[in-house]
């Protein structure tokens, strides 16, 4: 799910249309955007404070006797919607490994594709406080 | 959690429809209003209760109810409601024999509306026969028969009364159809 859950909806779908189409889903509670408020807690364990709202968008769907649930950050309806639907799928052994393979795992790839390039490009600007001083 | 079923198809027109449905039932005591009836409920749950909770329940009112887990299921997943002793509910729902009124919240002076709502399901409603009502809302007598009502519930609804301001409103529910006793409605069985 948290890889769904960064995950555009584009990019879900863009995954999802060569595979095996699943079979149509009921939507239990179609995609729905509100607010949720963040706490968090000073210094990790301090008092709990409201640090602000963020808008997540909600779904659930049903597929045939599974019921999948999605919370994502954002108001992007179609990545709730796919999120849901393929929680639901991945709880069906049959289908599992082939969505696995098919879809969590590239996008999961991507993910951390990003994240290494993003960390390189912050490393490449560390500054070592150590080096300035004997190069001094 | 299997076996769940959507609820309203259009969330905010149809829970405004039901809505206005109680509205015009607790302003004309005794006379019948429509819900839509649309929804696929796991039993035993009516249109017109399911219409009514999921206008008017949510993650802030306490429920108690007697329904079984199948629609505790359902309402839940719809509406969010903690589940609380009958005493402290704000909404009572009985599909059953339900609770002695005296025996839910009642209010206060300062805040009568702290009062609980019981939600009743009974097997028939009909205007123009059964009891005479009379009180605010009514111009002269309104007449509503209430097929599979509790039983004593006339006596226990002049106690009910007589605790004015405090006191339970219901709302009874028959199918599609509901109408509702607010508690300043006087009953005369005739």
């Amino acid at each position: 799910m948290a890889v769904l859950a960064r995950a555009d909806g584009e990019a879900i779908a863009a995954l999802l249309a060569p595979l095996p189409a699943l079979p149509p889903h009921e939507k239990l509670r179609p995609p729905e955007t509100g607010l949720v408020m963040v706490r968090g807690r000073a210094g990790g364990d301090g008092a709990p404070f409201n640090l602000g709202e963020m808008t997540v968008t909600r779904c659930a769907v049903r597929l045939g006797e599974a019921v999948g649930h999605a919370y994502v950050a954002g108001r992007d309806k179609r990545q709730a919607e796919l999120a849901a639907l393929l929680d639901a799928a991945l709880q069906d052994p049959a289908r599992r490994g082939a969505l696995m393979d098919g879809i969590i795992a590239p996008l999961a790839e991507r993910q951390r594709a990003l994240r290494d390039a993003d960390a390189r490009r912050a490393a490449a600007t560390r500054v070592d406080f150590l080096a300035m001083q004997t190069t001094r | 959690m299997t076996g769940l079923t959507p609820g309203f198809a259009d969330p905010a027109l149809d829970a405004q429809a039901s809505f206005r449905a109680v509205l015009e039932a607790m302003s004309r005591p005794g006379r019948i209003q429509r819900t839509g009836s649309s929804l696929h409920l796991p039993a035993p749950l009516g249109q017109a209760t399911a219409a009514v909770l999921l206008a008017l329940a949510d993650a802030d009112t306490g429920f108690a109810h007697d329904a079984g887990a199948a629609a505790e299921a359902w309402l839940r997943f719809h509406c969010g409601m903690p589940l609380v002793p009958a005493g402290e509910a704000t909404f009572v729902l009985a599909t059953g024999a339900p609770p002695a009124l005296a025996t839910l919240c009642q209010g206060s002076e300062e805040e009568p509306q702290a009062s609980a709502t019981l939600v009743i399901q009974v097997a028939g409603l009909a205007e123009d026969e059964g009891w005479h009502l009379t009180g605010p809302g009514i111009e002269t007598e309104h007449r509503l028969r209430v097929d599979g009502a509790p039983e004593g519930f006339v006596a226990a609804w002049a106690a009910n009364r007589a605790g004015f301001p405090c006191g339970v409103d219901v709302v009874l529910c028959a199918g599609d159809r509901l109408a509702a006793l607010p508690r300043t409605v006087m009953i005369a069985e005739g």
